[in-house]
């Protein structure tokens, strides 16, 4: 396995092939966990892994240098899928100081005993000297969390990106001219819709502060190395900050005796128009990870419940709670759902839509028992509405 | 008017700019932010906002 960025910075982390659940993602592709040696009279560390395989971390780093010459542990984010390991490796490299920002620091102390650690403080701008080379930090507040930055190597024009720009994917090889592209683009977006959605506006500004770097290569925390087309992520990027839509529709429903469900086909099939990618989804077919990167880039999408103990259906509200974190923006459309003898899905839907700020299309749209032909046809001339706006938004852009 | 900062991610909250995606319209002071609004980027309340000097 190649693992060598460039000239003494090399990739020495973990690949965890086997994680099918990271914190309820669904990690299919399993994903890895990027820490990075940089050498030069003096050695950095950015990043470590997870606890358990801080072994295999060590045993990397041992392969370019004895542990005793690492000066500096650079810790750009303090979530424990890269930090957790941070006190076994702290211990294991006696002379090195952990470099991060102030709120870094409090959060580690949240989940570690820091009390023997050395720190040294950085706040963005602050320039780290290794020798010939050096570090320069640049604070990403909510990219991905409060105490986040990035840190860049200008000799190298190599970016350590932390989650942005990451991926769950787990690879034989580190770079993105060693796997396939549209592979790991797709996981990027899967990445970016279910962990940074929400970041848009936080991401927007670190975007503008890297514009000022010139990047020749970025090395996230999580994932391949962009290395051949850095511009094409950084270009994805600004995409997914805005959510910006395709001509796609959605339709997401769960059902219990099929009412609901014939309700979303009609849907369908008056949104399948020339030009519109329209696309239905069980929410107990279906995991929550795929819904949300298909919700980053549709334009309209209705969301059905039948009415169950007088409210929606527990896996459509998991779905929406999941949603409404995320907060996707620029989305417009509509409630449906059948009901026995009294009504109450469709509406308890239409609330989570209207707490999410869609552009409602029309109210929402009930069937009492099951749905007549008037209903269908209402369905199709609704999923209509779906389609225009599709096609609407995706000119806009 | 005064600007407040987010303690915990840097938020600036502006009363000539309010947050109006949050439904708080441009030219709202500070004491007349909701009580529950939180901020638009960390999610923590007011409480975690400090007078923000330039």
């Amino acid at each position: 396995m190649n693992t060598t960025l460039c000239d003494n910075v090399e990739w020495v982390g973990y690949v965890d092939w086997h994680i099918r659940d990271f914190h309820g993602y669904s990690t299919n592709r399993g994903s890895t966990y990027n820490s990075y040696l940089v050498r030069d009279r003096k050695t950095a560390l950015i990043d470590t892994v997870k606890a358990p395989y801080v072994p295999r971390l060590l045993a990397n780093i041992q392969q370019h240098t004895d542990l005793g010459n690492v000066d500096y542990l650079v810790c750009n984010h303090a979530e424990p899928d890269h930090a957790s390991g941070l006190s076994a490796v702290v211990k294991a490299c006696p002379s090195a100081k952990v470099v991060c920002t102030e709120k870094c620091r409090k959060a580690l102390a949240g989940y570690h005993d820091i009390s023997a650690w050395d720190f040294e403080i950085v706040k963005s701008g602050d320039t780290l000297s290794l020798g010939e080379r050096s570090l320069v930090f640049l604070e990403t507040p909510m990219v991905h969390w409060p105490e986040s930055m990035m840190t860049y190597l200008p000799e190298e024009k190599l970016l350590f990106s932390q989650d942005a720009f990451g991926q769950h994917y787990a690879s034989a090889g580190r770079f993105d001219d060693e796997e396939p592209c549209d592979v790991v683009m797709y996981e990027a977006k899967v990445y970016y819709a279910n962990i940074i959605m929400w970041a848009g506006k936080p991401i927007a500004k670190a975007l503008e502060a890297a514009s000022a770097m010139e990047i020749g290569m970025i090395a996230p925390a999580h994932g391949i190395i962009w290395r051949k087309c850095p511009e094409r992520i950084i270009e994805a990027y600004q995409g997914w900050i805005v959510c910006k839509a395709q001509p796609k529709v959605l339709v997401v429903y769960d059902t219990m005796w099929h009412s609901t469900e014939r309700m979303a086909e009609a849907i369908l099939d008056g949104a399948s128009k020339p030009g519109v990618h329209a696309r239905l989804y069980s929410v107990r077919k279906n995991h929550i990870t795929l819904l949300a990167t298909e919700v980053l880039d549709a334009a309209a999408i209705a969301f059905g419940s039948p009415t169950l103990n007088g409210t929606l259906m527990p896996e459509v509200a998991a779905g929406l709670t999941y949603l409404k974190g995320l907060r996707p923006t620029c989305k417009s459309g509509f409630a449906f759902g059948s009901y026995g003898w009294a009504p109450g899905g469709a509406k308890a839907v239409n609330e989570y839509l209207q707490e999410m700020k869609f552009e409602l299309l029309r109210e929402p749209l009930e069937a009492q028992w099951t749905p007549t032909p008037d209903i269908l046809e209402e369905c199709r001339k609704a999923g209509e509405l779906l389609a225009e706006k599709a096609l609407e938004s995706a000119c806009a852009v | 008017m005064q600007k407040w900062v987010c303690d915990v991610c840097g938020y600036i909250y502006d009363p000539a700019e309010g947050d109006p995606d949050n439904g708080v319209e441009p030219g709202t002071g500070w004491e007349d932010v909701p009580e529950d609004w939180v901020c638009p980027e960390c999610f923590v309340s007011k409480d975690d906002f400090s007078p923000y000097e330039e």
